[in-house]
């Protein structure tokens, strides 16, 4: 056995050792169980693509929490996803959010499409567990009188306005040229409410509306659709539909050589990927919509780390990402994940979602009074924001160019 | 009150569009019509051809016609191993079965798609995709004019393969009599495998005409494959001539129906075809080759 004097700097290691070793257990007591939050979304099925989206910026939402340190008032509580694909089936995203309220979720996001979000909020009312309603634009999500049901986003109703605000805007500064339109939109609840808002309001603002034509999702040919318009020779086409048809739809509208301008609301296949790629159908192309505000000083940042992870810039990013923000701010407000104070919070929650082109937080049945769409149009193959100036970084051109 | 040259150019349009969904029936009506295979796979193979066809412009940088030999060959190699090596296996002739293991395919295909290209839709760019011909008021698009007559040739061709060819002969054989025609000698289940294969190579055909006015989705095939298979019923099961005038039939049908009953109701006119055609014609409007 060798004999090993004690010296100075093995005692100090010693000591430090037995510090660390007592010190240990105390850490290791003090890490706070995970906070679960139920990310919900069709991220199989037809509207894969967006629910995948919504799901992206909730789990980036959750890495960015944890990575400044947790829950701060809940000793750093971390945030843990359960993820739920709820395909295109309202009954499987209500039977998900059983499941994870069963597996200790303390709250949920989700779910892109309005008639999940439906069933899923009902079901979360069930357990009184707070729901932070990431994408779906339907009124009735925060007009049933769920106390437990948050919208941070702008509801169907605000977006339409909005967009009737716009063409009135636009079109009193550019002296009138558009006197008539043709809606055209697609068949279920969304398209439909739409178009008959805008069928409604029109009028007043100085529009005609000369025809309405509902199509099917998904609809194979739009020739018809377009001779008729053409043949009506409206100043503006508005659109309402879904992805694929918004992208056939205007393809067909520049095969078939019809001269008027375009503007969408809610346009599904409106993106940057749509403004870059196709650009010989999409310049010029008006939409009102959600999206980014691009003069908040993140957003770029924020963008280049979508690109950097080859995620498509879509507004869904954004909402999933502030649906959990949303979530996790009340949590750390109430210091408890505690679903009795968590909903008062949120109710009284000014969380304001620095990257999107809002007026301050203020919510009333929860739904934030501050949320709107925005006028967007395709220029120069980029998205830019035209519409209101607080957020504009173009300025429309309106109407559209001959030729 | 819908105008003359509207009504016109419907039923160009509806031609055209017919041509289309003629390319997509003609591979179903040799594996349905002739084989009696109930191919649940169909709509997910057309979609894993368009993204063949897709891969080809945006990655090879070549013109979605030119992709059209390579795709019609890859398409016959994955038709034939996916019989050889999983249908055919999993099935050993049962009908029931059969119907599984392609609904099996088209579940694993689709979600595969899924994965490896996320739900977007991606479309390409030709220099001819807003070409048209301008035919007084019409304008009438040329890739479904090109789309329309390959769709014809094609038909052409396959009749005269099944009716002309030992092969084709073969085909019909092992469809009518598998036990006899084992004993001449026919091996069915290579002649299965070759004729399913045939019948997917269509798929990528179509997938290649498609591609310059269509999108491409993991969910695309699902847009065609129900038309596909009223089309083979009421063309008549196994009838080349019948795939080509049945797609026809519905594309005006479909095309008629939206200008007079709007593009949400105009749908309905598909089933009333069908229904009238199969009240008086129960085999429908040709007969196959026998």
């Amino acid at each position: 056995m060798t004999f090993r004097p004690t010296t100075r700097r093995s005692t100090l290691a010693a000591g430090a050792a037995a510090i660390a070793g007592l010190a240990m257990p105390t850490v290791l007591r003090a890490e706070p169980a995970a906070i679960k939050i139920g990310l919900i979304h069709p991220v199989t099925g037809p509207l894969a693509f967006s629910g995948n989206q919504c799901r992206i910026g909730g789990q980036m939402a959750i890495t960015d929490v944890n990575a400044a340190g947790g829950i701060k008032t809940m000793g750093g509580a971390k945030l843990e996803a359960l993820l739920g694909d709820s395909q295109l089936k309202p009954e499987l995203a209500a039977s998900l959010v059983d499941q994870f309220a069963e597996a200790g979720a303390a709250g949920f996001t989700g779910c892109y499409a309005s008639s999940l979000g439906l069933a899923a909020t009902q079901a979360a009312a069930k357990y009184g567990l707070p729901f932070s309603i990431d994408s779906g634009v339907a009124d009735s999500l925060t007009t049933r009188g769920l106390a437990n049901t948050f919208r941070l986003f702008p509801s169907a109703t605000v977006c339409v306005n909005g967009a009737v605000d716009e063409l009135a805007g636009l079109n009193k500064a550019a002296g009138g040229p558009v006197k008539t339109a043709v809606l055209v939109h697609e068949n279920s609840e969304f398209g439909t409410t739409t178009a008959a808002t805008l069928k409604e309001k029109l009028p007043a603002i100085g529009i005609k509306v000369l025809d309405v034509m509902p199509h099917a999702t998904p609809t194979r040919d739009f020739t018809n659709v377009v001779l008729r318009i053409k043949e009506q020779k409206p100043d503006l086409v508005i659109i309402s539909n879904y992805l694929n048809e918004y992208v056939l739809l205007i393809r067909t509208l520049k095969q078939q050589r019809v001269p008027s301008g375009i503007f969408s609301v809610f346009g599904g296949g409106f993106s940057l990927k749509f403004a870059k790629e196709q650009n010989d159908i999409s310049e010029d192309v008006l939409d009102f919509n959600n999206w980014q505000n691009p003069k908040a000083p993140t957003t770029a940042a924020f963008r280049k780390r979508l690109d950097a992870a080859g995620v498509a810039t879509t507004y869904e990013v954004f909402f999933g990402y502030y649906a959990v923000k949303l979530l996790a701010d009340a949590f750390g407000r109430a210091g408890t994940a505690d679903k009795a104070q968590v909903v008062p919070a949120l109710g009284a929650s000014t969380f304001y979602p620095d990257m999107l082109p809002y007026n301050p937080t203020k919510f009333v049945n929860g739904q934030n009074q501050g949320a709107q769409g925005v006028g967007l149009q395709v220029q120069h193959a980029d998205v830019k924001v035209v519409w209101p100036d607080q957020f504009a970084d173009a300025k429309a051109i309106f109407p559209r160019p001959k030729g | 009150m819908i105008s003359l040259s509207i009504l016109e150019a419907g039923l160009v349009n509806g031609l055209l569009t017919g041509g289309v969904y003629a390319l997509i029936a003609l591979g179903l009506t040799l594996i349905y019509g002739v084989l009696h295979i109930v191919n649940f796979a169909h709509g997910s193979l057309l979609m894993v051809a368009m993204f063949g066809g897709w891969m080809l412009v945006e990655w090879a940088h070549l013109d979605p016609y030119a992709a059209l030999p390579l795709m019609i060959v890859v398409m016959f190699a994955i038709g034939w191993g996916l019989y050889a090596g999983v249908i055919g296996r999993i099935s050993g002739g049962d009908d029931r079965r059969i119907l599984l293991a392609t609904l099996g395919v088209a579940i694993v295909l689709d979600n595969l798609a899924l994965v490896l290209f996320t739900g977007d839709t991606r479309t390409i760019e030709t220099p001819y995709q807003f070409a048209v011909i301008e035919a007084g008021p019409l304008l009438l698009s040329v890739p479904k004019l090109i789309s329309f007559g390959v769709a014809i040739v094609l038909a052409l061709l396959l009749w005269a393969f099944m009716a002309r060819t030992d092969m084709g002969r073969a085909i019909r054989a092992v469809a009518r009599e598998p036990d006899g025609a084992r004993l001449v000698g026919i091996r069915p289940g290579r002649i299965f495998a070759l004729a399913y294969g045939i019948g997917i190579a269509c798929l990528g055909a179509a997938a290649c005409l498609l591609l310059p006015t269509f999108y491409v989705s993991p969910q695309v095939g699902n847009v065609f494959v129900l038309t596909a298979f009223t089309i083979v019923v009421l063309g008549g099961m196994g009838s080349f001539p019948g795939a080509v005038v049945g797609g026809l039939l519905i594309g005006v049908t479909e095309s008629l129906g939206g200008l007079f009953l709007g593009e949400s109701l105009g749908p309905i006119g598909i089933s009333l075809v069908f229904i009238l055609v199969l009240l008086f014609r129960p085999t429908g409007l040709f007969r196959a080759a026998r």
